[in-house]
C-alpha cells in the first residue's frame, strides 16, 4: 500500500469514524436518558410511548433503518439529511434505544428507600431525579455504556454501505487500488481493534471516577488481564436476557 | 441528495400496489434470512460452546490464543469481517458462495459472544458440582458432558436466544456481500421501480414483527428456565 493511499483514505477514513462514533454516542447518550427517564415516569401514558419507542429501535435492524432514513425519509418528507448526520441519526436512534433500557435498569436499581427518602423531604420528583437517583445510578450505567459503545464503534461500519468515506469504505477503495484484499482488510481490523480497546480504557476510567465519586472503589485497573478487556465479570450481565435483543449489544 | 418528492399520482406517497408487487421477493428474501439465521446460530452455537471449554483449558498455550482472537473478533465489525472472508478466502483458493461466506462470519461472529454465555453459565455452576464429580473420580470427559453443561447450558438458553435475535437483526449486513436477503430483496426491488419507500418499510417492519414477539418468548422461557 502507498503512502498516498493511506494518507488521502485511510487517515481521514479514520477520523470520519472517530467522528460518526462520537458524534453518534452523544446522540444516543441524550436518547438514553430522555427514553430511559422517561420509562419510570408517573404518568403511564409517558411510559408507554417510552416502551414503544425502545421496542421500535430495538426490534428493527440499524441497517434498514440506516437505509430507511437515507432513502424513504426523503421522499416522505421532501427534504433529506446530509449523509453523514442522517448515519448519526439512525445509529443515536436505535443504539440510543439500547442505553435507554439501560438507564432504566440502573435506575430500578437504586434503593427504593433513597426514593422514599426523596419523597419523605418533600423534594419534586425532578430533584429526585437530579439530586438522588441519578447520582447512584449513573456509576451503575458505565460498564454497560462501554459495552454499547464499543458495539457503537463496530455499528459506525455500516455506513459505508451508504458510500460515507469512513475507514471501511476507505479499505474497500483500497482494495480496489491494490487488488490486495487481505492486507487492507487485516490493517482495517485491527484499526477498529484499537479504537475499541481505547474507548475501553476510557469507559474504565470514567467508571472509576465516577464510582470514587459516590464513595465507591472498584478494583485497580491492572487486575483482570489485558486480554479480557470488555467487561463480562461481576454479576454475569450474559446471563441476563432483557437488554441483549439488539445489535449484539450485551448489557 | 435531492430531495424530491416521487409523486406516483395520487396524493398518497404510499402505493399498496408496489407493496402487493415486492411481496412474492419478500417472501423469498425471508427464506434467505431464516436460512442464515438457523445456520449461522448452529455454528455460534457450537464454536461458541469450544472456545468456552478452551477458556478452561489447562494451559495457556491454550487460553491466551483462544482469548486474543475472541476479544479480537467481538471487538472487530461483523461488515469488516464480512468483506474480509469474501475477497480474502478466494485469494487463499477457498470458493465459497455469498449466502455461505455471510453465514460462516455471522456465526464466528456471534461465536464469540455465545462463548461469554456459556462462561458465564459455567462459572455459575457452584464449586461443589466440581468436587463431587471429582470425588466419584469421573473422568475429565464425564465431569463436562455429565455434571457441568447439562446444568451450565440451561442457565443459559434465554441469553443465547438473545443473541438469535441480535443476528437476525445483523442479517441485512450480508446485503453487502450481495446475498439476496431481504434487505438486498428490497434494494433491488426499488432499483427496479424507483419505489423505495414501500419495499424498504416493509423489511423494517418485518423485522420489528419476527423480533419483537420473539424477545416476549424469551422472557417467558427465561422466568421458566433460570429458577
Amino acid at each position: 500500500m502507498t503512502a498516498g493511499l493511506w494518507e488521502h483514505w485511510v487517515l481521514p477514513g479514520i477520523w470520519i469514524t472517530v467522528q460518526l462514533t462520537l458524534y453518534s454516542a452523544a446522540l444516543a447518550t441524550a436518547v438514553a436518558f430522555g427514553v430511559g427517564m422517561a420509562r419510570t415516569h408517573r404518568s403511564r401514558l409517558v411510559r408507554f410511548f417510552a416502551a414503544f419507542y425502545t421496542e421500535v429501535f430495538r426490534g428493527t435492524s440499524a441497517l434498514v433503518l440506516m437505509f430507511w432514513i437515507f432513502f424513504v425519509l426523503p421522499q416522505l418528507a421532501g427534504w433529506a439529511l446530509v449523509p453523514m448526520w442522517a448515519a448519526v441519526l439512525a445509529l443515536g436512534l436505535s443504539y440510543g434505544a439500547y442505553g435507554a433500557e439501560v438507564v432504566r435498569g440502573a435506575l430500578n436499581a437504586v434503593a427504593p428507600a433513597q426514593r422514599e427518602a426523596g419523597v419523605a423531604l418533600s423534594f419534586t420528583p425532578w430533584q429526585r431525579m437530579r439530586l438522588i437517583l441519578l447520582p447512584q445510578a449513573v456509576p451503575e450505567m458505565i460498564p454497560s455504556f462501554c459495552n454499547l459503545l464499543v458495539e457503537l464503534l463496530k455499528g459506525t461500519a455500516l455506513v459505508s454501505l451508504l458510500g460515507i468515506g469512513d475507514v471501511s469504505f476507505a479499505a474497500y477503495l483500497v482494495r480496489l487500488a491494490t487488488t490486495e484484499s487481505a492486507q487492507i482488510y487485516s490493517i482495517t481490523l485491527i484499526i477498529y481493534f484499537v479504537l475499541a480497546f481505547l474507548l475501553t480504557r476510557g469507559m474504565k476510567v470514567l467508571e472509576r471516577r465516577a464510582k470514587a465519586g459516590i464513595g465507591q472503589f472498584p478494583e485497580p485497573l491492572s487486575t483482570g488481564g489485558w486480554l479480557r478487556f470488555r467487561r463480562s465479570d461481576a454479576k454475569s450481565p450474559e446471563l441476563s436476557s432483557t437488554g441483549v435483543t439488539g445489535g449484539g449489544a450485551s448489557r | 441528495m435531492s430531495a424530491g418528492t416521487h409523486d406516483t399520482g395520487s396524493t398518497d406517497n404510499w402505493d399498496w400496489g408496489a407493496v402487493a408487487d415486492f411481496m412474492p421477493h419478500f417472501w423469498d428474501g425471508v427464506l434467505v434470512t431464516l436460512q442464515v439465521l438457523a445456520l449461522g446460530s448452529l455454528i455460534s452455537f457450537s464454536l461458541g460452546l469450544v472456545w468456552a471449554l478452551a477458556f478452561r483449558a489447562p494451559t495457556r498455550l491454550v487460553r491466551w490464543p483462544v482469548g486474543l482472537l475472541t476479544e479480537f473478533v467481538r471487538n472487530t465489525p461483523l461488515l469488516v469481517q464480512l468483506f474480509f472472508l469474501f475477497f480474502v478466502l478466494p485469494e487463499w483458493n477457498i470458493q465459497f458462495s455469498a449466502e455461505t461466506t455471510g453465514t460462516l462470519a455471522i456465526g464466528l461472529h456471534y461465536s464469540t459472544y455465545t462463548a461469554q454465555v456459556y462462561r458465564a453459565g459455567i462459572d455459575a455452576v457452584p464449586v461443589g458440582q466440581w468436587e463431587a464429580a471429582k470425588a466419584l473420580s469421573l473422568s475429565y470427559r464425564r465431569t463436562w458432558t455429565a455434571v457441568i453443561l447439562p446444568q451450565a447450558v440451561r442457565r443459559v438458553v434465554p441469553a443465547l436466544g438473545n443473541y438469535v435475535i441480535a443476528m437476525l437483526k445483523d442479517t441485512p449486513l450480508l446485503a453487502g456481500i450481495g446475498v439476496l436477503e431481504l434487505l438486498q430483496r428490497s434494494r433491488l426491488e426499488a432499483a427496479q421501480t424507483f419505489q423505495y419507500t414501500e419495499a424498504l418499510t416493509v423489511v423494517g417492519v418485518a423485522f420489528i414483527l419476527i423480533a419483537y414477539p420473539s424477545s416476549l418468548l424469551l422472557r417467558a422461557l427465561e422466568r421458566r428456565l433460570v429458577r
